[in-house]
Order: C-alpha cells, then structure tokens, then sequence
C-alpha cells in the first residue's frame, strides 16, 4: 500500500495549513522569552517602567547629560547617549528578556523583563 | 404484548456501521495515551467511510451512536470524558458538513479527516476551557494536541482513503441481497 497515492493536491495543501497554524500556535504560545516591559535605572533607582507595545522615545537624565531610550513593540535600545565610548549605543536593539544595555559613564541602564525570568541575577 | 419496532434497512446499516465503529472505540481505550485527549481517534475511519458512501446525515448518525453506546461501555456516559467527546464529535461533523462541499477532485478523505480532528480538538478544548478549567495554561499545550490531530488526522484519512478504493463502488439500490449479506452493506446506495 502506498500511502501518498491517495493524496489529492488539496490534502497536501490543508497539511502544510495545519502545520503552518501549529506552528504559529506553538511560536504564539510558547514564547517564554518575549519581552513585555522595560525597566530603565538611573544612579541605581528606577527611573521608569514601561510596555513593549507602543513605540516611544523616553529621555533619561544622568550626571554627564541626557540618554534617549527609544522603544519600538517588543525592542528597544539606547539611541543616543553622552558617554564616551557608546557602548550601549552600538549594542543595538534588544529583543529578549533579560537583554540589558548599560550605559555605565551615563549610571544608565536599560533591561527588558518578559513574564518568565531566565536568570536571577547577573554579575559582571 | 410484544413490542415491534419496525426498522428499514438503512437503519441497520447505520448500526452495523455504528457497532464497528464502537469496536474501533473500545479497541482504542485499551492503548495507553501520554496525554489526555491524544488519541488516534480511530473510529473517525468509520465516520470518513460512511461520509463518503452514504452522506452526512448517515455519517452524524453513526457518529454519535458511537460516542453514546462507546461512553455506556466504558461507563463514562454523562461523566466529564463523554461530555468532552460528544462536543468534540458534534463540532467534527460541522466540520465534515463545510469540508465535503470542498471540489472533490483537489480534496479528498484526507482532507475531510484532518479538518474534523482540528475541530474535534477545538470542539473539546473549548468546553475544557469555558467549562473544566477556566485557567490560561489550557493554551500551552495547544500545539502538542494540533500536532497530534494533523498526526492522527492524515493516517486515519489515509485509512479511510484505503478503505473506500478497495470496498466496492457505488450500487445504486439496496436491496434483499443487503440485508442478507452484511457484508455489502458497504455496496448500498447513499441515503436518502
């Protein structure tokens, strides 16, 4: 018995569907590590809070002058920044929960937090 | 007194194709499953045959016998586990009712079995949800069950499929000869 031959091309169509549909549904509903907020410190307090879902531009004041965090839905990264050497600049965009960027000359830094934590904490 | 229903033919084509299918049923019960709810669903084959030869209307019939007498012999009957299954047959034969009009030269049983399994595990995780357990987590494990319905889905339509090419075709009368011979019942007309 050969199985395939009684596939008509419909079949095959309403497969690749339902795969394509289990497949959205598991990237859907199994995306631990999405972000959904973004947490910006300045001096080592909380600066502010916000979602992932609007885009925005939020300016950070710090001892050498202002960051700009700007926020797109589900990244963000640090646009601009005074510090020197622009690190958390040229890190770019994050896009997963627990991604951070720090802005150490500026005391800034900017961590996005999904609904999961992978981690409790990070030392460097 | 004696009692005397009066039956027609059709009416014990439907339950000998019922009783097969709750074989299937009980057959089925006995294999040990790694989730609740995935199962192959094997007496979907008898539902895909009789859709096929003998219309809808024979093919919701033989359907929810089974689910009613299959539940009476595993004594579930009433209890959460048929309510679960009945819904999940009843929401299968919408989906057989819309996917049969589908151009029968492009879609086949196959088809027709892998839209009712979906709708199966739509139909019972739609109870579950709004009746068993009201809780979010029920999503998580949504793509396991509609992999397994697209799993158990093709290889039930490829035996439905198989069945209907080797049972022989379409007679246009069912007869004396019928109901004599069990065996071809499969060879009478579509019910009316």
């Amino acid at each position: 018995m050969n199985a395939v031959a009684y596939f008509r091309g419909g079949d095959w169509l309403i497969l690749l569907l339902g795969a394509l549909f289990t497949a959205w549904l598991a990237a859907t509903v199994w995306r631990g590590g999405a972000p959904s907020k973004i947490v910006i410190r300045a001096g080592g307090h909380i600066f502010t809070e916000a979602r992932l879902d609007a885009p925005q531009r939020i300016t950070v004041p710090g001892p050498l002058g202002n960051s700009v965090v700007e926020i797109e839905p589900g990244r963000a990264r640090v646009a601009a920044d005074p510090g020197p050497r622009q690190l958390c600049v040229k890190q770019g965009w994050l896009s997963h929960a627990g991604d951070a960027a720090l802005c150490l000359p500026n005391q800034i830094s900017v961590e996005l937090t999904g609904a999961k934590r992978r981690f409790d904490s990070l030392n460097y | 007194m004696q009692i005397q229903l009066s039956t027609t033919p059709d009416d014990h084509r439907i339950a000998k194709l019922a009783a097969a299918a709750i074989g299937l049923t009980l057959a089925e019960a006995a294999i040990p499953s790694p989730l609740p709810g995935v199962k192959p669903g094997l007496a979907n084959i008898v539902t895909l045959v009789v859709l096929a030869r003998f219309g809808l209307g024979a093919a919701a019939w033989v359907s929810l016998l089974r689910v009613v007498a299959g539940s009476l012999l595993l004594g579930t009957f009433l209890s959460p586990t048929f309510v679960l299954s009945f819904s999940g047959a009843l929401v299968s034969l919408a989906a057989l009712a819309l996917a049969q009009h589908l151009p029968a030269r492009w879609f086949g049983p196959i088809t027709h079995s892998v839209c009712a399994a979906l709708a199966h595990i739509a139909g019972q995780l739609g109870v579950v949800f709004f009746w068993l357990i009201p809780h979010a987590g029920v999503a998580y494990l949504l793509p396991v069950f509609t992999a397994a319905a697209l799993l158990f889905g093709t290889l039930n339509g490829v035996a439905a499929a198989f069945l209907l090419a080797r049972l022989p075709a379409l007679q246009p009368a069912c007869g004396e000869r019928e109901r004599k011979n069990p065996i071809a019942i499969m060879r009478a007309a579509p019910l009316k």
